[in-house]
């Protein structure tokens, strides 16, 4: 089972003097149980894709398939598909409205119709997700939270769903760097756990590197290209293109390369980056350093 | 004298009330002019509080904050205070106010009642110091990203802004938004010799600056060049900052045996570095 968006167009204010092509002609799978990351520059559909995952806008053209189902169809199965993809958008803590930050958890879980211990179950089990500790942070308003536990607790409200597609635009965008580490560990740590769905939208691309199984790149609203970072990364003129980069630890890579160094140019990762250069420099040793690198 | 200094600064959030909060805890620096000065810290370190002092947008509860020798608690010199020291924000939708670029930029010049032909005068020359003179007549919410963050500096510098308080001004951007502002402020900072602060997560921008300030709950850890702040990988992570990948790397590399200075800080030194090994 996966998500299936087919042949979907987008067009912001038709018919007016604004009017834009904001997706045109998108078609994208997202795979079932991987991590599936979207990136693009600022404008490039990516923020306007993920809202159709969901139904929150409608496409003026095609259609989304979640696990089969047609999420714009009418009825019980529709509504069932749209519910099992969860949205959190770029900055969610702007979107905290409650009074307690159990409350504001609670809310998506109670309008599903769950029972109140259910409910609290929920609420339990998203703020030990996102590591906010239940007895000193539940009754506090969210209001007078850390920007970063602000963040934490607008996931879990989301994450309190079980969505079994979560989708978070840019959720590390302006965290601290502990706090983007932490953030994206906890998600890798319940994409393992509850065998769920990630589709992230990121402007890193060493953090694509480093979680993504595949990646989707956007430029001005169509689809540039989709693959394994692997394949994907190897393409940079594409990338560039996209007003993206590569990963910097590829950026040094590529560096050494020029400066005669004997080391493959595909490397994405720290850990192959250390592998790679201790090797090209044992090998440089064995050839007495002769070479200019 | 510096340009900017703090003299034993404190500031308390809801003072005297039940969750009053200590921000700014003793904190005493000093930044020189055309100085490039990176304040590093965790969320709620107290970063931004102190940057909101550099214009007056917030008072010392105890302490003093100097701008070109003003006292900034002087109201009667404000907006001498505003004039000199431009800031910048994280969000551009947010700081832009005009429906055409170059209302936007004039707003300021305008509002302090200068004469029609000198706002144009200064309009044109901020559009050209930040590259976006084919902007002009465009409307904000027409650009990137990238595009908004220059125009708001360019607003700044209608104002014959000395200083550049910036926080985090790409934490929103894309990767090619990212690199136009980032090189734009430091040109500015090297050509016009513009004071620049910068706030940020980023350690590769960090690593662009003369001197790094590093917080940590409301107060000052350490203060040095770039070279000698990522030196000390673990003292950074302990702190829940990084250090920048090339640093990392050599790092890396020198526990595999490679004998690598320990102030590397970017792409260029750890090249170099590399290829001066035999």
């Amino acid at each position: 089972m996966s998500i299936e968006v087919r042949n979907i167009s987008y067009i912001y204010m038709p018919k007016s003097p604004y009017e834009r092509l904001a997706l045109d002609d998108v078609t994208i799978t997202i795979p079932e149980g991987k991590i599936t990351a979207i990136a693009g520059h600022t404008g490039s559909g990516k923020s306007t894709l993920i809202q159709h995952l969901n139904g929150l806008i409608s496409p003026s053209q095609g259609c989304v398939l979640v696990d089969g189902v047609d999420i714009a169809a009418k009825g019980q199965a529709a509504r069932q598909a749209r519910r099992s993809v969860g949205m959190v958008f770029q900055y969610p803590e702007h979107q905290l409205f409650e009074e307690t930050v159990e409350q504001d958890i609670a809310f998506g879980p109670k309008n599903y119709g769950l029972t109140p211990e259910e409910v609290k179950e929920r609420v339990r089990f998203a703020m030990d997700f996102v590591q906010l500790d239940y007895e000193e942070y539940s009754q506090r308003s969210p209001f007078q939270l850390s920007g970063g536990q602000m963040r934490r607790t607008a996931i879990a409200g989301v994450v309190a769903l079980r969505p079994k597609y979560l989708v978070l635009d840019e959720p590390t965008a302006g965290l601290d760097p502990k706090g983007r580490e932490e953030l994206m560990q906890r998600i890798l740590k319940l994409h393992r756990q509850e065998k769920n769905t990630i589709v992230l939208v990121s402007h890193s691309m060493d953090d694509i590197a480093k979680f993504a199984d595949n990646v989707v790149i956007m430029n001005r609203g169509r689809v540039l290209m989709e693959g394994t970072p692997r394949e994907v990364f190897v393409r940079e003129d594409f990338i560039r293109q996209a007003g993206l980069d590569v990963p910097q630890i590829t950026n040094i890579v590529k560096a050494l390369k020029a400066g005669g160094m004997d080391i493959p140019s595909d490397i994405y990762t720290m850990d192959e980056a250390v592998d790679a250069i201790v090797r090209a420099m044992r090998g440089k040793n064995r050839a007495g350093g002769a070479e200019k690198c | 004298m510096a340009f900017i200094e703090c003299r034993g600064l404190y500031h308390d959030y809801n003072a005297g009330m039940e969750n009053e909060y200590r921000a700014l805890d003793n904190v005493s620096l000093r930044v020189e002019k055309g100085e490039f000065v990176t304040i590093l810290g965790t969320n709620g370190s107290g970063k931004s509080t102190l940057a909101k002092h550099f214009n007056a947008l917030l008072q010392p509860t105890q302490g003093k904050c100097l701008v070109d020798g003003i006292d900034t608690s002087d109201e009667a010199r404000l907006w001498d205070i505003r004039s000199r020291v431009g800031m910048v924000f994280q969000n551009p939708d947010n700081q832009i106010i005009a429906a055409i670029v170059e209302d936007d930029i004039g707003f300021g010049p305008e509002n302090i009642g200068m004469e029609p032909h000198e706002i144009r005068r200064r309009v044109t020359a901020a559009l050209k110091a930040v590259n976006m003179e084919e902007f002009r007549h465009f409307a904000p919410h027409l650009l990137s990203g990238g595009q908004k963050q220059r125009v708001a500096i360019a607003g700044a510098l209608a104002m014959n802004t000395e200083c550049l308080v910036l926080d985090e001004p790409t934490a929103m951007l894309d990767p090619a938004g990212r690199r136009e502002v980032i090189d734009t402020v430091c040109r500015l900072n090297r050509e016009q010799g513009i004071t620049v602060v910068n706030i940020t997560h980023f350690m590769e921008e960090a690593a662009l600056s003369d001197r790094i300030i590093v917080m940590n709950k409301g107060r000052i850890m350490k203060e040095g060049s770039p070279e000698e702040i990522f030196q000390d990988i673990g003292g950074m992570r302990q702190l829940g900052l990084d250090v920048p990948v090339a640093t990392e790397l050599a790092y890396r590399l020198s526990r595999k045996g490679l004998q690598l200075d320990r102030a590397i800080i970017n792409q260029e030194a750890l090249v170099e570095a590399l290829c001066r090994l035999k």
